[in-house]
């Protein structure tokens, strides 16, 4: 069977993806979504635009909210919480991966 | 199909009450979830409650797992006969599922019926769900970028309503310079939509094996440089492997030990943007044998030297 070769899009600050592409990555009620962003979980690029759009990057805090509100059973609040300290994890792993890459 | 002793997973008895079951669950979770969690086999581990909780916390699905008897986990099985019947009408064959299919299907089937009651399953539209793949890279292979084949396992409905498993295939492209952790996106590569409602997504997680040589952070890439005293001091030019090929590098007489140099724009590069840096970190190497002429020219650099290198503790024990 011939298939055809997809790309692989980057989830980086450059992509820009609609507030359709969050909600769906998020896989939670719209209302529940926009909770996120006014609790600074998401951020949109221009927040005081009439439709929102997002850098890329925002949907894999989208994916992973969605995980922990699953798994967790959290509120919107409380997933709120736990998506700063996720974020905050990753800041300090990738610190601590630069340390060991300098250190060898 | 191979049976799961879903509460023996969560831990609690068959008799457990529901709140004995979220309240096992809950403490499970804490500690193996894969987004909080640094245990190992966390992953595979909380998958396997997620799993066992999603079953045991509905009343509905709880009953038909009961129905399916007793069995020691790992042992192949078959629903009992009338099992189809009561719990999963239209279920096809079960051999080509697993456990957890069994009761996704119960599950998308009664969301399915939960419509409007008289749109037919087959007849909603339904997008897909998105996917997820882990992709093991070599390091060339994150460097350059390369393409991938991806071949997995997808539940799909059958036409009789039941749920099976399909082939699916997904070649993909990517880019050059991604890193450990990252994850990537094929868009509408996930499972099909219905009657016209978009395919789901594939997301990659990247995971890039370590390199003998080089140690990656973000764009930037780190290697070990050892030299002798002797070309610290005095400088000299070196042959060092990059990942696009060995260049010359030029040591300047003075260098450190744990000096950085840095090699500007080789290191990795993203789509159009600017390049990371390579560093070769210095390590002074000592040789550990000397014969007499080498120990006698040490000797005489000592001599000739003034150089103390432990002059601050010196200042610091004298106060």
């Amino acid at each position: 069977m011939n298939v055809p070769t997809d790309d692989a899009i980057r989830l980086d600050t450059v992509t820009e993806v609609t507030w359709t592409q969050i909600v769906s990555a998020a896989g939670l009620p719209e209302v529940e979504v926009r909770e996120l962003v006014r609790y600074g979980a998401l951020i949109p690029r221009d927040p005081a635009a009439p439709v929102w759009t997002f850098e890329a990057r925002w949907l894999v805090v989208a994916r992973t909210a969605s995980r922990l509100r699953h798994d967790f059973e959290l509120d919107t609040h409380g997933l709120s919480v736990v998506l700063s300290y996720v974020e905050r994890i990753e800041t300090l792993e990738a610190e601590l991966r630069r340390l060991r890459a300098q250190l060898g | 199909m191979k049976y799961k002793d879903y509460y023996a997973i969560l831990g609690v008895s068959k008799d457990a009450s529901a709140d004995d079951i979220k309240t096992a669950y809950r403490r499970l979770a804490r500690k193996y979830h894969p987004d909080v969690s640094k245990e190992k086999d966390a992953e595979a581990k909380f998958k396997e409650m997620g799993e066992a909780y999603e079953t045991l916390k509905d009343p509905e699905k709880r009953a038909a797992y009961d129905q399916l008897g007793s069995h020691a986990p790992g042992q192949e099985f078959r629903p009992p006969p009338d099992w189809g019947q009561h719990y999963a009408q239209g279920q096809g064959g079960f051999d080509d599922i697993d456990l957890s299919d069994l009761f996704a299907g119960l599950a998308g089937r009664r969301g399915r019926a939960n419509g409007s009651g008289r749109t037919r399953p087959q007849d909603m539209a339904m997008p897909g769900s998105d996917y997820e793949a882990v992709v093991r890279l070599n390091f060339e292979q994150a460097f350059n970028g390369t393409e991938i084949d991806l071949e997995m396992s997808a539940l799909e409905w059958a036409p009789d309503g039941g749920m099976r498993r399909v082939p699916h295939r997904v070649k993909t492209r990517i880019p050059r310079g991604v890193t450990n952790g990252e994850k990537l996106r094929v868009p509408g590569k996930g499972g099909k939509g219905s009657n016209g409602a978009p395919d789901g997504d594939l997301y990659l997680d990247i995971e890039i094996s370590e390199h003998p040589l080089f140690r990656v952070s973000g764009q930037d890439i780190f290697v070990d440089l050892p030299l002798a005293p002797w070309e610290s001091a005095l400088g000299t030019t070196v042959q060092l492997p990059t990942p696009a090929g060995t260049v010359s590098l030029k040591v300047p007489a003075g260098t450190r030990a744990g000096q950085q140099l840095r090699l500007t724009g080789r290191g990795f590069t993203r789509g159009s943007g600017t390049p990371g840096n390579l560093f070769a970190i210095v390590r002074l190497e000592m040789p550990t044998v000397l014969d007499d002429r080498q120990r006698e020219l040490y000797r005489q650099l000592a001599e000739a030297s003034n150089f103390n290198p432990r002059a601050n503790l010196e200042e610091e024990a004298t106060r």
